[in-house]
């Protein structure tokens, strides 16, 4: 605690890489994630074998896949995006699939029988329903990925982990600390705003089910 | 109106052909409601599915107003017509306001007149809308959605409207309390419904035109009465007698509908014991021979006719599930229409 009083710009600093590593790789992983999700709702027998690869690739341990990782993407960031990504697909894919099943499928129906196109089903109807679903998978991959992030030190990324790891070399338990307690805090932090962004977004869950 | 012709749904799975609709032509006129209603696997909901193409259409011809469905924009055909399903199919997410007013957004509408519509809607069918617009569905009763659901259907005023199994999901009060709701909004508004069920008082309560469909065919086409008066098969009698059979109608007697009436008893009259009940009656009067006539006389203990019983009180009184009072005082069918609204509002 003593360090981040000490040094606030150091922690800032590192927090602020630490937030940027993981906010690109939710990102990146949404913006794959969510249409491969979507894609594998719809296209069955994709459905086994996308989350079957996107397990296999999460269970690679970190250190490894970084590692695995380098000679094609160099050390620094772009190397730790990747890899935190891929990691995030697991939960992002398969929570979006479970959401769009989850739609009922009467109200499908209601919105293809009055007249809604394809594109306004999806937006409208399915991804607004999906939302809660989404946004807990958002929100598992990204607080699993603060914490994995720290590891990104090792690849020169940045970050908390930078930390973490100076004290381990400086056998300075309250740098190590200072690197844990902010990286608990953003993955705190992140837990309630994707849970307030996904009540911002879907208001008729804040709506109490009492009947007026 | 709406027209079938020759109308077939052909599923094909692993090299078996299965007729799920065959050969059904039957017409609709404007401001009609048609029930369609058969067992299930009767290929009702798939016969009414095809009219706006939810389902594709095999064989046949479906027009509206002369246009073959097939040649419009599927989209537009869609937003031509009003839908209605079970639970009324609203979206959770959107307030009953949005809700009611999804197809004049669809058409573009601008913000304040499809409010201006939602709020006139929620009216019509019975829900303040400073109390009920900005609440979302879950907030509404089952009976409170359900009207949501037809609000919605009205919103972008289609002269068609289709309702499958509209009022299956509530309970048999609510259900009878909207049957009695849509028949007035129906006779305000005249518009021309197809309308899916498998519950036969709803049919002889809601239908001017009853199809009875089993096994992907037609088995009678016409007006209540006439389906009590000449059942065209086996089939249509039993379906009509089994299901009246089940009901609290077992208990009342069919004296309790016949009305004195001053004409002489011809030789070819039906006449039927007055100590069946009625839905006994309705399966001895569909087997009776002899001339229809209006209606059947209904005999005393000692065999000698006494009262009559048109086909029209005895369609209604199955209708209803029960024998009301205003029939056996004898009101006619449309005056009973104009009672007030006795729907209890949900709070």
């Amino acid at each position: 605690m003593q360090y981040i009083i000490d040094n606030p710009d150091i922690v800032w600093t590192r927090t602020l890489e630490h937030l940027q590593l993981v906010a690109g790789a939710i990102l990146l992983a949404a913006l794959v994630g969510v249409p491969l999700g979507i894609l594998i709702s719809r296209v069955r027998w994709l459905e086994l074998p996308v989350l079957n690869l996107s397990g296999v690739l999460y269970t690679v341990p970190s250190l490894a896949f970084f590692a695995i990782l380098i000679p094609y993407t160099g050390l620094g960031r772009t190397t730790a995006t990747t890899a935190l990504a891929v990691y995030s697909l697991l939960a992002i894919v398969r929570n979006t699939a479970v959401g769009m099943d989850e739609v009922p499928a009467a109200t499908v129906d209601a919105a293809r029988g009055m007249g809604m196109t394809g594109f306004q089903l999806l937006w409208q109807v399915q991804l607004p329903l999906a939302l809660p679903y989404i946004f807990a998978g958002l929100r598992i991959a990204t607080v699993a990925a603060i914490g994995i992030a720290t590891i990104a030190a090792v690849v020169g990324a940045g970050g908390l982990g930078r930390l973490i790891f100076d004290g381990i070399r400086r056998l300075d338990s309250n740098v190590v600390i200072a690197g844990a307690i902010m990286s608990i805090l953003l993955a705190l932090l992140a837990d309630l705003l994707f849970s307030r962004l996904a009540l911002l977004l879907r208001p008729d869950l804040r709506a109490s089910a009492e009947r007026g | 109106m709406i027209t079938l012709e020759h109308v077939s749904k052909i599923f094909r799975s692993g090299g078996q052909t299965i007729r799920a609709v065959d050969d059904v032509s039957f017409e609709v006129a404007e401001g009609e409601l048609c029930v369609l209603i058969g067992p299930s696997g009767s290929g009702k909901t798939t016969t009414m599915r095809m009219i706006n193409r939810l389902e594709s259409i095999s064989e046949g011809t479906i027009t509206i107003n002369g246009r073959n469905v097939v040649d419009m924009n599927e989209v537009e055909l869609r937003r031509s017509i009003g839908y209605v399903i079970q639970q009324g199919g609203l979206f959770p997410h959107f307030t009953v306001a949005d809700n009611v007013a999804v197809v004049p957004r669809l058409l573009g509408w601008p913000k304040k007149k499809r409010r201006q519509r939602a709020e006139e809607l929620l009216e019509l069918v019975g829900l303040d809308p400073a109390l009920h617009a900005d609440r979302y569905p879950k907030q509404l009763s089952g009976g409170q959605q359900q009207r949501v659901g037809v609000a919605r259907a009205l919103a972008a005023d289609a002269p068609i409207i289709l309702m499958d199994e509209p009022f299956g999901a509530v309970d048999p009060i609510t259900r009878k309390q909207l049957q009695r709701w849509l028949r007035q909004i129906q006779a305000d508004v005249q518009k021309t419904i197809v309308f899916v069920t498998h519950d036969i008082n709803e049919a002889f309560l809601l239908g001017d035109r009853i199809v009875l469909m089993n096994d992907g065919a037609i088995e009678q086409n016409g007006e209540p009465a006439e389906l009590l008066r000449e059942p065209a098969s086996d089939f249509v009698r039993e379906f009509i007698g089994d299901e009246f059979a089940l009901q609290a109608l077992e208990h009342t007697r069919i004296s309790e509908l016949a009305k004195p009436k001053r004409a002489a008893v011809t030789d070819d009259a039906v006449v039927i014991p007055g100590t069946l009940t009625i839905p006994e009656a309705s399966v001895e009067v569909a087997h009776a021979d002899g001339a229809g006539g209006e209606g059947f006389w209904v005999a005393n203990e000692a065999g000698e006719p006494e009262g009559y019983v048109t086909y029209h009180d005895l369609a209604a009184a199955l209708g209803e599930g029960i024998v009301s009072d205003s029939s056996v005082n004898g009101q006619t069918d449309a005056e009973r229409k104009e009672e007030p609204d006795d729907a209890v509002h949900h709070r």
